[in-house]
């Protein structure tokens, strides 16, 4: 496979994104041919249709995200490898195979060409690592001022693998829960960078495709694979929240079992946040049928990037609708959704 | 985490509880003075090992939730006009002021910043010149040698476009009005480590004589709490009154010197309106005429603070220890983090939102 991260940049007549790349003539020609087509061609998109014609299998998983970071780059990626990813991983969630992406940018006037073509060929190393093609989308400019140098969606559809049955009704209790790694890298990472919070560390963003490893998960533990769900925005705490609201069931969590880099921990007791419901990009919690646990932990903890997979706790019956934690000292505690985004505290 | 690990030791923990429940023999009610204690014992599930003979009440050692309201409005109107970049820490943003918080005039268009360093706030100053930048210092003597460390970088570089404003209180003070309340019914103190750590232990030697009350200065992690509770019972049941450091690893009896002289540098006590629990005679900190030009105060013209007018929050009560979250008749039905009728509900260390966070522990256990 060709690694576009040693690709030049090709020699564009401008440096900056203008209004004019969005107007739809001959500047956005400009870029499109020389700054995406080239890079991201493929059959479909060579046709440079509005829209494009594809073929697929019976069942279909679709999803669509948008991704707005700030800063658009960062340890362990950036906000074109988030992009594909985040999508990606949303359709390998519904135990599909991802197979195409739309992308679709919204550029501040001003932004650097150097930064756009950086952008470009993350997209394109993380669409062939993932193996998905990129086969439809747009690109619109605002004024100065009115964006945040890039905004990026993408959607995209998968066909779902027969032998998957991911939905919440099949949970059960007495499932086990498992976590595919350490909880929290990406975050800290975004909040190590801005401005006032700064700090050094050699924390990374654990962005990447979840898609193979949960296909050969899916190819062994077929419907006993209860429910899939990528610990993105809101983090571990958020995910298992959605699961007890919307089966009523309850989850019992143990703290000690949940990994957590001692870089990441330590940045979190300083920042005064709780790792559980910082986001992650590359991490997975899985629900799955008592019986299969240990043999889907080792399975799991054989795909390279997953040797620190555990299982964190199980499902019951009771209370309805919670939480619960089992904190490192032995004490219980319902963890509950958070109002908001966490804001670091004073002292 | 060295330092850190060792307090969270399950065994550990288990052997103090177990001292505990032996030493006890009557009813005792304990105050911890600070937020981060309090949300430690809640989040941790301690209050539930404890015995029932003790009542843990939760103190006012929480900065958001006693800064006046007419101060955060004052916060908020600075933060809306064109020319200011108000800093902030970021636990003050979701406090409601008497129409909006600051995370809302944030939304409406202000330049409102989460900093963890009011130093960083300087280096913003230099970097926009034709800016005012506004650090909104509050806190309790923990905060207040950075905040003062600020004014004196931004002095010496002779940076012209900052200053703060100071919402800075003390908490010996507030402990002596809590203990002369003719309600009160505190039997002892948890002593807030941290801000000992800044200003030593001398202080509370004649709070502890004059109102015969233990004052035990304590840690945050479970096993601090629980020795710290320990050693207040133990003084409690052999009704001695002395003050105790729990805290010995970050403590030292005179505090951080340079720390002490960095705050007298730049603060002068003054008298102090606490929100919920009104006028404190000489519990809070003023800039000081030297650096008057660093006094957003002064600089803005602001005059004095709008008085607080009564609502349904009773946040005074709690943070004196008379009542508990729980038995405020708005607590999780009227009030709720989303839409809070006080601070302590949205503030990360206000006993009302630790309850709420983690309250339900009361019905499954």
């Amino acid at each position: 496979m060709k690694n576009w991260g040693e690709c030049p940049m090709p020699k564009f007549d401008f440096d900056i994104i203008t209004m004019g790349h969005g107007s739809g003539g001959l500047l956005t020609q400009k870029l499109l041919q020389s700054g995406v087509f080239n890079i991201l061609k493929n059959d479909k998109l060579d046709q440079q249709h509005d829209g494009a014609i594809l073929e697929i299998g019976n069942k279909i998983a679709m999803s669509t995200d948008s991704y707005v970071v700030s800063p658009i780059f960062f340890p362990g990626g950036n906000i074109g490898d988030l992009a594909v990813n985040g999508t990606v991983n949303d359709l390998a969630m519904c135990g599909a195979i991802p197979k195409y992406l739309s992308l679709a940018f919204i550029l501040e006037e001003g932004f650097l060409m150097t930064e756009f073509w950086k952008i470009m060929v993350s997209i394109k190393n993380a669409a062939d690592k993932a193996g998905v093609q990129i086969v439809t989308g747009d690109t619109k400019v605002v004024d100065k001022g009115k964006g945040d140098k890039i905004f990026i969606n993408t959607s995209g559809i998968g066909e779902v693998n027969s032998k998957a049955n991911i939905h919440h009704k099949n949970i059960n209790e007495g499932d086990k829960i498992i976590i595919s790694g350490p909880v929290a890298a990406h975050g800290i990472t975004i909040l190590s960078l801005r401005e006032g919070l700064e700090f050094e560390s050699d924390i990374e963003s654990d962005t990447k495709n979840l898609n193979y490893v949960t296909q050969s998960l899916i190819e062994e533990f077929g419907e006993k694979v209860h429910f899939l769900r990528d610990a993105t925005r809101g983090g571990l705490a958020t995910v298992l929240n959605e699961v007890s609201s919307i089966t009523n069931l309850s989850i019992y969590i143990d703290e000690k079992a949940i990994p957590i880099d001692e870089q990441v921990e330590g940045a979190c007791e300083m920042l005064g946040l709780d790792p559980l419901y910082v986001a992650n990009e590359g991490l997975f919690v899985t629900i799955v049928a008592r019986e299969i646990a240990e043999n889907y932990l080792e399975l799991l903890k054989f795909n390279i990037g997953f040797e620190n997979a555990s299982i964190i706790g199980e499902v019951q019956n009771t209370p309805a609708g919670k939480v619960i934690l089992k904190s490192k000292i032995g004490g219980n505690r319902i963890l509950n959704y958070l109002t908001g985004e966490q804001l670091p505290r004073i002292c | 985490m060295k330092f850190i690990t060792e307090f969270r030791d399950p065994e550990l923990v288990e052997k103090y509880v177990k001292e505990i429940k032996n030493r006890v023999t009557k009813p005792w009610t304990i105050m911890e003075i600070c937020g981060g204690q309090t949300h430690s014992l809640v989040k941790n599930g301690i209050l539930r090992m404890l015995p029932e003979e003790i009542s843990m009440v939760h103190g006012p050692g929480c900065p958001v939730c006693v800064t006046p309201i007419g101060i955060i409005d004052e916060a908020i109107l600075l933060s809306l006009k064109s020319n200011v970049i108000l800093c902030s820490f970021g636990d003050m943003l979701r406090v409601p002021g008497t129409s909006k918080s600051l995370l809302e005039a944030k939304a409406e268009g202000a330049d409102v910043r989460i900093l963890y360093s009011p130093l960083e706030a300087v280096e913003i100053a230099k970097k926009n010149p034709v800016k005012e930048i506004v650090f909104f210092a509050v806190g309790f003597e923990t905060t207040a040698p950075a905040n003062a460390m600020s004014v004196i970088s931004a002095y010496k570089q002779g940076v012209t476009n900052y200053s703060i404003l100071a919402s800075h209180v003390l908490v010996p003070p507030a402990m002596e009005a809590i203990l002369g309340d003719p309600e009160n019914k505190i039997d002892a103190f948890l002593a807030a480590g941290h801000v000992c750590t800044i200003m030593g232990i001398d202080l509370y030697y004649p709070i502890a004589e004059k109102y015969q009350t233990p004052i035990v200065v304590t840690g945050f992690e479970p096993v601090d709490l629980l020795q710290g509770i320990l050693m207040a019972i133990i003084q409690l049941e052999n009704g001695s009154y002395l003050v105790e450091n729990q805290y010995a690893r970050c403590v030292q009896a005179e505090g951080n010197p340079k720390a002490i002289e960095t705050i007298n540098e730049v603060f002068e006590i003054s008298d102090r309106s606490w929100r919920g629990i009104g006028e404190i005679p000489l519990s809070g900190l003023d800039v000081r005429a030297k650096y008057e030009n660093y006094n957003a105060r002064l600089k803005f013209g602001l005059g004095t603070p709008k008085a607080e007018t009564a609502n349904e929050c009773i946040s005074g009560e709690i943070m004196k220890g008379l009542k508990k979250p729980f038995q405020c008749p708005h607590f999780g039905v009227k009030c709720k983090p989303e839409h809070p009728l006080g601070a302590p509900m949205v503030s990360s260390e206000g006993a009302c939102a630790a309850y709420f966070q983690y309250q339900n522990v009361l019905e499954f256990n």
